[in-house]
Parts: C-alpha cells; structure tokens; sequence
C-alpha cells in the first residue's frame, strides 16, 4: 500500500490498517459508549491475566483434545474415503451426492442432534469437530486423486502393484497436495466445530467459559476469550499454508 | 542386401509377442483397432508407425495389459495377456515419475512393488542409473531434472525390473531435438547390449528407421497393418553413419510416400 502525504509516497505496511482500527477502538472503549466495548487496552491486559490461570488451561487442554482427535478422526475417515470416491465410479455416485449436502448444509442445527446421541460431553464435541471438518477433507482428496496424471495410474499397474500399494504408494501421495489443502480447510471448520460444539453444550471448555464471562457481563473477559482463539485459528491456518506450499512442487511436477 | 535379408530369414527369431486378430472399440463406437495381427520377434526392435490418432498407443497399451481388446488377444511368450505381467515393462511418453520420490526409488519402484529388499533393490537401481548416464543424481527428483534426463530414469526403470519385452510409447517425444538424437543413439545401444525386445511407437519417419529392425505401418482409423519395412541399414560403429547412409535416407522416402496418402 502505498500513501501519498504532502506529495510525498510513502509506502506503508498493510498491517497498519490494523492499528487504525485497534486505536479507533480504544477511543470508543475508554468513552464508555457501550459496555460491550471495552478498550483494547482492557482487553488486552485480561489477555495477560486469563492465560496463566488454572481454568483456561483445563479450557485449553480439554479444547485442544478435542479438537485434535476430531481432526484425527476426519482426517483417517475421510482421506481414505474420497480417494476410494475418486478412483471408482460407484463410490462416487454413492456417497458424492451425500458429501454435497453436508458441505453446504447449516451443521450447526446438528450439533442438538449429536448431542442427543452422545450426550453432554466430550464425545459430542469430538463428533462436532468430525461433522464441521469431514466433508471438505473428502472432497478434496476425491479431487486431488481425479487430478493424478492417467499415466501415473497405469505405471502403478504396469510395474505390478497390488490395490492397496497403488492407493498407499501412489494415489495418497500423488493426491497430497490436495489432501493437505483439505486438511486445512478442515481444521478451520473444526475450529468453528469445536467452538460451536461447547457454545451448545456450554458446561466444558472454552464454552463454559464464554458462557461464564458472557452471563455475568464480564466484557473484557469475553473478548480476551475471543481474541486468544481468533488468534490461534489464524495461526493454524498459516502453518498449514506453509506447509502446503512445500509440497506444492508436487502439483507443478505432476502435468 | 537380398543376401542378407535371405540369411536373416533362414534365422528367424520366434515371435515372443503374437497379436492375433486385435480389435478395438472405444464406448461410443470409435473403432481404434481393425482385427490386426502381428509379430513380434524376439531381441528385435520394431515400431509402430503411423498418423497421429491411428490407435499406435492404443495397440501397444493392449499388449501392456492396460487395456482389454474388444476381439482378438495377444500372446507373449505363448500366454495369453489378461493384464500386466512382470516379463512387459513400459516407458511413458509423459514420463509417469512420482515427484515425492528421488531418482533412486523412481527406478526401483518396480522391484519396490515385488518386494525386494530395500538394499538389493537399489543396487540393482544404481546399476541400471548408471548404465542410462544418470550417475550422480540417485538423491536427485524429478523436478530437478530436465525433460530428457526424466525419460533416462523412466528407461532406467523400465530396465530395472528385467523384463524380456519393454514397450516404449513415444518416449522422445516430449524431449528437445538435440536430446532426442543422442537418447535415439544411446538406445541402438542398449537394443546391441541388453537383447531384449522392444516394442517403439513413434510418429517421426526419422526416428523409426533410425532405431528398427522392423517398421510396421498401421493406416488410419480403424487400423490396419498397411506395411512393414525391415530398414537394412549396416550399423557400424559409429551411429552418426547412418543417417548419411544411402538406405537409410531411401527407406525414410519409401515410408513417407507409403504414409502420404493418409494424410488430408
């Protein structure tokens, strides 16, 4: 981004929109317009004092389990099934139309669902973040293993592999750049899988204390809350990125 | 030459690879294959040649076992194909080498897939690496390379697995002029050295008579074998020879004028 002050171009950093905003913000919290706005500045020392405590860690271990084997879940369920969907047709007209209506329906009216079947739990969560993260990681495998070169498909068969050593020497593989972008765009979802899974259970985790924070009006809490996982599925996301960008000489190799 | 051509028949080499009466339409109805049959004699390198679109590939991807032929059916080594056997081995035009993998499983894959241990197959590996000029890259992928130098590795691998027939699908096609020459060379010298055979697609005149024993012809959709050409060209030991040998330039006009009338 580049400024023109008094005739003179300057260029300035895109992350100094950010301070625009974080100081237009202060301004309106320290004038006490509204209770739901607190200053930044508020915030941010809550930051400081929330995290040390005994009661975010025991939110953060039980968020993190739970997210972690809700993506470890999906990910060992869902890679091994679209690359079965994008390697035979029947599968595929099986379960495709399926995938679909999960991908784009409303999963949160599910949530209530599942936790009917699992009750008020853990195990709800973990099947929350499996819903929210599944369904985009099969269809990105599915798209990765339609993407493999044909002749990738008969050098498997020519030099004698067996099903199971073309799917896991060659398809997996072949597809991971897609599988991986999956993954990501899975784990993203699950972060809003989890959160929206302990909003409704609302008795553990980080829901439990939203929950707390937000019943007793403590705004600053609330939002210091907010920030700290903003923070973290952004950061999730960019780990994830990079680390997609390192296999992506695969995709550039592959036509 | 017809002293030559007299004594190469009195020892005829036995067909290792029979097509019989090979068929082949596609779903929707175009017929690729026109009941073709053919031999293949053993440690000879024949071509297929013809027009582009004139099912070449398709022929040789059903002696492969890739794909079933609507009639007929190919023997190799007096069995019948269903699919793919360990005595074919195969050479894309595209290459087909898996990106995650270094030169060195590349070219052991398909001793990987038998499994053979991990130490007896990459010794095997190196062995043919270096036979194909590509010593010193072992550790190196696919992407590192140039076009030419990933075909090197797909006819390293081809080798590998000790095939008796390797069939080779337009395998110079994707590579700059100047490579194409010197990989035509070196593979005169491998049919010399390792006497298998090699079963070439190729839609370059040039290069069929350059490197054939034998030239099968196929006519345009639906194919049929319309010629075959035994090019009786010395080969000495200089390969630069032949292209300024006289058969070589006459068969090459022979071909083109067989050829010429498919096209338009």
């Amino acid at each position: 981004m580049t400024l023109s002050i008094f005739g003179v171009n300057i260029r300035v950093p895109m992350f100094c929109s950010l301070i625009i905003w974080a100081a237009l913000w202060e301004v309106v919290g320290q004038s006490g317009a509204s209770f739901i706005i607190p200053p930044l500045s508020a915030i941010f020392a809550r930051i400081v004092e929330i995290v040390p405590t005994a009661s975010f860690a025991d939110a953060l271990w039980i968020t993190g389990k739970a997210f972690l084997l809700g993506n470890l879940i999906a990910v060992v369920f869902g890679v091994p099934l679209g690359v079965v969907m994008g390697r035979s047709v029947i599968a595929d007209r099986i379960f495709l139309p399926w995938v679909n209506l999960f991908l784009s329906a409303p999963l949160t009216a599910l949530v209530p669902v599942i936790m009917v079947i699992f009750g008020l739990g853990e195990t709800t969560i973990v099947m929350t973040v499996v819903l929210f993260a599944v369904w985009i990681i099969v269809l990105d495998a599915r798209a990765g293993v339609r993407s493999i070169s044909p002749s990738l498909v008969e050098m498997a068969q020519v030099f004698g592999a067996s099903r199971w050593q073309a799917f896991s020497k060659v398809y997996v593989l072949a597809a991971l750049p897609e599988i991986l972008s999956g993954v990501r765009l899975g784990m993203i979802r699950a972060v809003k899988g989890v959160v929206i899974g302990q909003l409704l259970v609302s008795i553990i985790g980080f829901g439990h204390l939203f929950e707390l924070y937000s019943s007793r009006f403590l705004m600053e809490h609330f939002w210091a809350l907010l920030f700290v996982l903003f923070a973290f599925a952004f950061t999730l996301n960019e780990v994830l990125a990079w680390l997609e960008r390192k296999v992506d000489y695969y995709a550039a190799a592959r036509h | 030459m017809t002293a030559t051509r007299a004594q190469a028949v009195s020892q005829a080499p036995r067909a290792i690879v029979e097509v019989e009466g090979v068929a082949k339409v596609y779903p929707g109805g175009t017929e690729a294959l026109n009941h073709i049959t053919l031999d293949f004699p053993e440690g000879q390198l024949t071509t297929l040649l013809g027009p582009s679109g004139c099912g070449k590939t398709t022929l040789l991807k059903i002696i492969a076992g890739l794909i079933p032929a609507t009639a007929g059916e190919v023997r190799v080594d007096g069995r019948r194909v269903t699919g793919p056997g360990p005595e074919r081995a195969f050479v894309f035009q595209d290459f087909a080498l898996m990106p995650w993998a270094t030169v060195l499983r590349n070219v052991a894959f398909g001793l990987e897939l038998r499994g053979v241990a991990r130490s007896e197959r990459e010794a095997i590996a190196e062995k043919y690496i270096g036979q194909v000029g590509l010593k010193g890259f072992e550790k190196a992928y696919p992407h590192e390379l140039s076009g030419g130098m990933r075909q090197r590795v797909g006819l390293a691998r081809a080798l590998t697995v000790n095939a008796k027939v390797l069939l080779m699908d337009e395998p110079f096609s994707a590579v700059d002029e100047q490579t194409r020459r010197k990989f035509q060379e070196d593979l005169l010298a491998l049919v010399a050295q390792e006497r298998k055979t090699f079963i070439f697609v190729t839609h370059s005149i040039e290069e069929a008579v350059y490197v054939s024993d034998r030239i099968v012809l196929l006519s345009r959709r639906p194919s049929r074998v319309s010629q075959i050409v035994e090019p009786d060209i010395p080969r000495g030991d200089d390969p630069e020879d032949i292209r300024r040998d006289p058969v070589y330039i006459d068969t090459v006009e022979e071909i083109w004028q067989g050829l010429k009338k498919y096209l338009d």
